[in-house]
């Protein structure tokens, strides 16, 4: 069977993931990776499934999110409780074993309250969804704020704004959850990644990811083609809250304390900017803007005050180019490429 | 009794705040049919500039407020020229992009210049305050400053939208910007002009909250501009009059709630009010719905 | 072909008091059937009264000046709008309280006057969407490609390839529907809404921007549809030469009423007809 032109660049996406995997371990091994960079190793995994699930809500299924880091969120926090739990309740203390529970139990709960906040969210369109997505990003992070959990043994306590819990204290409401058992792993990392990309990469070329394409595209006439929006629209804004709760309990199992202020309004446009660089419904552009955004500010230290306003210029600037028609011409005169491309989407609007 | 009523007028005052922020974000949204997310941080440049005039410059309060408003004027004129000008054909979702991205660079930018430390506003309209019930109630004179200024800019504007040539072409560009500019209606300088006005009027709101809530950090609007967005969702985008009802009832609320289910929660049932208006009267209490057409 | 053969010889029948539909469907359920369907925007009556049968192979036209309603009648039928007055039905079901994607379910596909194609998918992809509801595998088979993805994915494309063969269009599977020619994406959509397998075709203007040339092809092409899957198909159009070449039943639509109905024959020579319509206007 001839493989077909997106096939064939998903599998280049893999090869790259895995050569990185491969030197940056190669590098570890062989000691030549400074500490700091070191240290970012998870967390770029886990910003590069962040963006590339964002991508799915806003490149796939074209709707803007804004609260993705409540995902987050919600998945390192019971990433972390699940993680101690399954210590103090069954005495696992296999770390592989714990951090994969524990990443399925972020996953589980984030996906839950994507459900919670898809039903409402998805009846919404355009600037009233992003809002919304806002809102509930800022409600999660202030419920969250209110949280507290202890383990008894084997029994988990959980109570809402009230700190008089017994047993010791896993999540401490707005002091976070500290002395966290820190198992997460870059190989795990990597595991996650390529899970991501497949789960992604395939669901777009499945009847799914079609019907959710064409969502984007018309809803309109998609609806007259027998296609339930909300179902498929449901179905990318889930997978996507699943996704990043996983990586939010891989991060959060990553640091010794983590507090919900963490994932503030800040991460989801950190993220929305990873995606937006990437190019928007671009997998292997998420990835790549996110492991470099991660990494040079590490680098360049001294950018450090810099960062986030060189981050908002470079968000306006792409915008403008990519959506301006002059500035458009102007790099498609000096990009032959684009140009033919741009040929047919613009044929595409006209008609 | 008294202590409700204390809420209550307390509620008034923050509402009246996010009554004047929710005007701006409305007549944009009407006429420019975008979210303007970058208005809550035109606020807080507006409050940076009043405190640096009164501060360091000494000059007086309203000659203050007067250079903030001229600032944020231009400030507003050149956001719309240079970023979301560019932007008038294209995508919604491209459109927001931006807007997020002006909103993070101004952030930073007053970030680089006065630093994450707080300042401290100072008390200028403090010029005392009407005590009742035996000095249980007291109103202080910020609060009744800021209702007085909220009316007096509802009734002016109201006015201006009305009776105006400019008002009315306003009008004309939010129904059909393409037959309003077929009737000689110059587009782009209406857009301008409504920006204009939305980041004056946002130069008097940031001097307003930083009356009553004194702390000016680089992140100051970002809050009570998405709250303000709340209010005018919430009052029907596009309407004046929902503005301002919008935004007194979500200051009461806020503060409602703050004072008797949970202070950790105030926020939580404001950004609830908004889903649940959404979902229920997803044009707002005085919005029109709009329909697309097959 | 020549205009004579093509003008169908159907002998069209009173069924009920109140429509007409060819003798060969007479025995059958109709595919369609409207009872004092109208709906009202603010208090005008964009549709009013509207009575219609449609007979199970037939291929109806819907005309009517600018503003006539037509359109909308479209969109009442396909439960875009609800009625606010009236009952439609499809295939003898009540469509009351249904969606858009129940009636698509229910038999009824159509085209738009405006084209709305999946622009940034490939037209097979298109073809696929059209296809959806005949595909049953879930997103996880998708996802972790099990053998129900491999299986059903090779069917649905033979599928796809079949339908766009009716237009000669199987070369251009995989370009980018966006960026076909006009005429091209009218066909594409036809064969999209065609890949949901429903018992009605609605055609809105789908002769619109086409020339004589492809029009007179896409006459033959929608008696060869008819034809071939056995459906009814109703259209919209302005172009007179297509709508009396090939419609067997006509509606006259005027200011959301019905002015007339009949056959070919019956409407050019109804005075109503030429006095609201023909007379005022000259169509091209």
């Amino acid at each position: 069977m001839r493989l077909k032109k997106s096939t064939v660049a998903d599998f280049v996406t893999y090869a790259l993931v895995i050569l990185a995997f491969v030197i940056c371990q190669w590098m570890v091994s062989a000691g030549s990776m400074s500490r700091s960079l070191k240290g970012q190793l998870v967390p770029i995994t886990v910003y590069i499934v962040m963006a590339v699930s964002l991508n799915l809500v806003v490149g796939i299924s074209g709707e803007l999110s804004l609260g993705h880091a409540g995902f987050m969120s919600v998945g390192a926090f019971s990433g972390i409780v699940m993680s101690t739990w399954l210590v103090s309740a069954f005495g696992l203390e296999n770390e592989v074993l714990r951090l994969v529970l524990s990443m399925v139990a972020g996953g589980l709960f984030a996906g839950i309250a994507g459900v919670l906040i898809g039903v409402p969210v998805l009846r919404l369109r355009g600037d009233y969804l992003a809002i919304v997505t806002l809102a509930f990003g800022e409600i999660i992070r202030n419920v969250m704020n209110c949280l507290y959990f202890s383990l008894d043994g084997r029994r988990l306590y959980v109570s809402f704004n009230n700190p008089q819990i017994p047993g010791k204290i896993l999540v401490n409401g707005p002091a976070g959850a500290t002395g966290v058992d820190k198992i997460s792993t870059f190989a795990m990392g990597f595991v996650l990644v390529m899970f991501s990309l497949v789960v992604v990469n395939n669901l777009v070329k499945s009847r799914s990811g079609r019907a959710i394409m064409a969502c984007r595209d018309n809803r309109i006439a998609a609806e007259a083609m027998g296609i339930n929006v909300t179902k498929y629209k449901m179905m990318a804004f889930v997978t996507s809250a699943v996704l990043a709760g996983m990586a939010g309990a891989l991060y959060g199992l990553n640091f010794s304390t983590i507090t919900a202020s963490k994932f503030k309004f800040d991460t989801s446009i950190l993220v929305l900017v990873f995606v937006v660089l990437g190019g928007i419904g671009n997998i292997r552009g998420s990835i790549i803007a996110a492991t470099l955004l991660t990494v040079l500010p590490e680098m360049l230290r001294a950018f450090n005050d810099y960062r986030m306003l060189v981050y908002a210029v470079v968000l306006i600037l792409v915008m403008l180019m990519t959506n301006n028609p002059t500035m458009r011409a102007f790099f498609e005169r000096i990009n032959p490429r684009r140009r033919r491309d741009r040929g047919l989407t613009e044929e595409g609007k006209s008609a | 009794m008294v202590s409700f009523l204390r809420f209550f007028i307390s509620g008034i005052s923050l509402g009246s705040v996010y009554a004047i922020i929710a005007l701006g974000y409305t007549m944009v949204y009407g006429i420019a049919k975008m979210l303007n997310f970058a208005h809550g941080d035109v606020i807080m440049v507006g409050a940076y500039i009043a405190f640096c005039a009164m501060q360091y410059l000494g000059l007086p309060p309203l000659v203050s407020v007067v250079i903030a408003m001229v600032v944020c004027t231009a400030l507003g004129i050149v956001i719309e020229g240079l970023a979301y000008r560019p932007l008038r054909q294209a995508t919604k979702l491209a459109v927001l992009i931006t807007a997020i991205g002006v909103s993070y660079f101004l952030q930073n930018i007053a970030l680089l210049i006065w630093s994450s430390n707080p300042k401290v506003f100072p008390s200028v309209f403090s010029v005392g305050a009407i005590r009742l019930f035996g000095g249980e109630l007291v109103i202080t004179s910020e609060t009744l400053l800021t209702i007085a200024a909220n009316i007096v800019i509802m009734v002016a504007l109201t006015l201006f939208t009305g009776r105006t040539k400019m008002g009315k072409a306003m009008r004309a560009v939010s129904e059909d910007k393409g037959a309003a500019e077929l009737m000689g209606i110059n587009v782009n300088r209406t857009i301008s002009v409504t920006f204009a006005i939305g980041s004056a009027l946002a130069a008097i709101a940031g001097v307003l909250l930083c009356s009553s809530y004194p702390t000016l950090q680089p992140t100051t609007g970002s809050m009570p501009g998405i709250k303000a967005f709340t209010a005018a969702v919430f009052g029907g985008i596009g309407s004046i009059p929902g503005a301002m009802i919008g935004g007194l009832l979500l200051g009461i609320i806020e503060i409602l709630g703050k004072a008797y289910i949970s202070t950790e929660l105030g926020d939580v049932l404001v950004f609830a009010v908004l889903i649940i208006v959404l979902l229920f009267k997803p044009a707002g209490l005085l919005g029109k719905p709009v329909h697309e057409k097959v | 072909m020549s205009e004579q053969k093509r003008q169908s010889n159907t002998k069209m029948v009173q069924f009920p008091s109140y429509a007409i539909v060819p003798e060969r469907d007479l025995d059958k359920r109709p595919v369609l059937e409207t009872r004092h369907l109208g709906i009202e925007f603010g208090g005008l009556k964009a549709v009013e009264d509207f009575n219609m049968i449609v007979g199970r192979t037939e291929i109806a036209g819907l005309i009517g000046p600018n503003g006539a309603g037509k359109t909308t009648v479209f969109n009442l039928l396909t439960k875009v709008y609800q009625p606010t007055t009236g009952t439609v039905m499809i295939d003898g079901k009540d469509t009351a309280g249904m969606n858009t994607v129940q009636a698509n379910k229910l038999g009824i596909a159509r085209t738009f006057q405006n084209i709305r194609l999946f622009g940034n998918m490939s037209v097979e992809d298109n073809v696929r969407i059209g296809l959806h509801n005949q595909v049953k595998y879930g997103m996880f088979s998708g996802i972790f490609r099990l053998p129900a993805y491999w299986k059903q994915e090779k069917r649905q494309h033979e599928q796809a390839l079949d339908l766009l063969s009716i237009f000669d269009m199987q070369d251009m599977a995989n370009v980018k529907a966006g960026s076909l020619p006009y005429g091209a994406q009218r066909r594409l959509e036809i064969v999209r809404a065609l890949a949901t397998n429903p018992l009605l075709l609605l055609l809105d203007e789908p002769a619109a921007g086409m020339n004589p040339h492809e029009t007179e092809e896409l006459m033959e092409n929608i008696i060869k549809i008819r034809d071939k899957f056995q459906i009814a198909v109703m259209l919209i159009e302005h172009d007179m030469n297509l709508v009396m070449g090939i419609c067997e039943g006509i509606c006259v639509l005027n200011y959301g009423r019905i002015i007339a109905k009949g056959t070919a024959a019956e409407i050019q020579s109804n005075p109503t007809v030429i006095e609201a319509y023909l007379g005022k206007r000259k169509e091209g």
